[in-house]
């Protein structure tokens, strides 16, 4: 234990995802010893972040406005809706330049073990989104692995008695992995050959 | 540090820094077990879906100071595939997975009986041998009973007098005669009590011929067995989706 409130810096550094408690030492060292006006410009930037970003009132996606860069594009396609977990997701996705419709982002996927079950996802405004029937086409992509597919089954259940045409990123991609690692060639492949959910 | 072998099923995994799991197994000789699966998360990953929830797996581990490391993994059965295209048996199979991880507290302390039963009871639920919420019920009955909670669904569970009884009480292990008795307690119909006790010792022809308004009964009363003998509540039990499928299969 170190005094207050370098140990407040390691205990907030904890908090983070994927920070343990010997990195989060490690990082509030490392910030002890740089020069301050790096350490002032981190700290800027985390207050700015939290004033202007928000999300998308129409896709959950981080915009600096009511709507996303993409919502927003006139370009898009409203017509086929790209279903994803995270915003992470989009940039995924948007690398591939295969893709010129609408988003979709839940906030993440059904994991009952973790306590998030389909309410605590944006599965509602999904709905409300594709009640006006403009939406012709949802695309599921969620990540290659259990929860993904899991929240891919819940989702195709719920949307199939709505009539539109509900499709999956091709089987190339490799499964058990987050989407996001998946290079743009993979995923651009994937998404060319998705494939209708038959039941 | 040494190496080891055994087979396991994946309990629950976590993400750990940018690529990386924690992979919480249940083993058949070494017990409960957390290893780093290194890369997972990756695409590109040797592993694959081999340690995702659910997969029962042939692993080879290197022991760590504090976690143990996946080496290599072979799936021995692949649970995982037929539990998330159905997602009635995504929701009852997590929480057999959350209430395993919950029954074998203590880490590297063998419980093969527990593993036995969790292996049963995916094979069950991913062949849908019967209604997955039968095959739930019976495993949380099962299971709490292997960890040391056998409920008395005939003799009375505070004076012992022969049964049958009507009144059920969690708190008190199972059915209470008539002198035991609290007021307030629960007094379920006696083709409930009949399917509680068939789903305990595995007598499916019993508990698959019950109606629907008796299973779901006997759930609720499961639940609150399950609630009261877990300290804390269960994660995933509030989640369960019985909604039948389109097919025309009824869940109960
Ligand atoms: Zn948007
Ligand atoms: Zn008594």
């Amino acid at each position: 234990m170190y005094e207050g409130i370098v140990q407040d810096l390691i205990d907030e550094l904890g908090r983070l995802p994927g920070v343990g408690p010997k990195s989060a030492q490690r990082i509030a060292f490392h910030l002890l010893a740089a020069d301050p006006a790096d350490v002032k410009r981190l700290a800027d930037v985390l207050v700015e972040v939290k004033q202007k970003v928000r999300f998308c009132q129409t896709c959950g996606n981080v915009a600096e406005d009511d709507q996303c860069r993409i919502c927003r594009d006139p370009g898009r396609d409203p017509t086929v809706l790209c279903v994803v977990e995270e915003s992470k997701d989009v940039v995924a996705v948007e690398r591939t330049r295969e893709f010129r419709g609408r988003y979709h982002v839940l906030g993440g996927a059904i994991s009952p073990i973790e306590g998030i079950g389909p309410d605590d996802l944006r599965i509602r405004e999904l709905m409300q989104r594709l009640a006006d029937g403009t939406v012709t086409e949802a695309i599921l992509a969620t990540d290659p692995n259990l929860e993904g597919e899991a929240t891919a089954t819940y989702l195709t259940r719920l949307l199939k008695p709505m009539g539109l045409r509900i499709t999956r990123l091709a089987s190339g991609l490799p499964v058990g992995g987050d989407l996001e690692y998946a290079d743009e060639v993979t995923l651009g492949r994937a998404f060319e050959g998705r494939r209708a959910v038959d039941d | 540090m040494g190496l080891y072998r055994d087979e396991g099923v994946v309990l629950r995994t976590q993400k750990l820094g940018e690529a990386d799991r924690i992979v919480s197994l249940l083993t058949r000789r070494h017990g409960r077990i957390r290893a780093v699966a290194k890369g997972v998360r990756r695409t590109s990953s040797r592993f694959g879906s081999r340690l995702e929830p659910f997969m029962h797996v042939d692993a080879q581990l290197a022991e760590g100071r504090s976690l143990d490391v996946v080496a290599q993994v072979e799936t021995v059965t692949p649970y995982g595939q037929p539990v998330c295209a159905n997602y009635g048996l995504y929701t009852a199979g997590t929480v057999m997975l959350e209430t395993t991880e919950r029954l074998v507290a203590e880490e590297h302390e063998p419980a093969l009986q527990q593993f036995l039963l969790l292996v049963g009871g995916l094979r069950a639920l991913s062949q849908q041998e019967h209604a997955p919420g039968l095959t739930l019920d019976s495993f949380l009955l099962r299971s709490l009973a292997i960890a040391g909670y056998a409920p008395s669904f005939s003799d009375c569970a505070h004076c012992g007098a022969e049964g049958p009884h009507r009144a059920f009480s969690p708190a008190a292990g199972g059915l209470l005669c008539a002198d035991c008795r609290v007021p307030g307690t629960a007094r379920p119909a006696p083709e409930t009590i009949e399917l509680l006790a068939a789903l305990l010792a595995g007598d499916w022809e019993v508990a698959d011929a019950s109606e629907p308004r008796i299973r779901r009964e006997t759930c609720g009363l499961v639940s609150a067995y399950v609630r009261w003998h877990l300290e804390r509540d269960l994660r995933s039990l509030v989640y369960v989706d019985r909604t039948p499928e389109p097919n025309g299969t009824v869940r109960g």
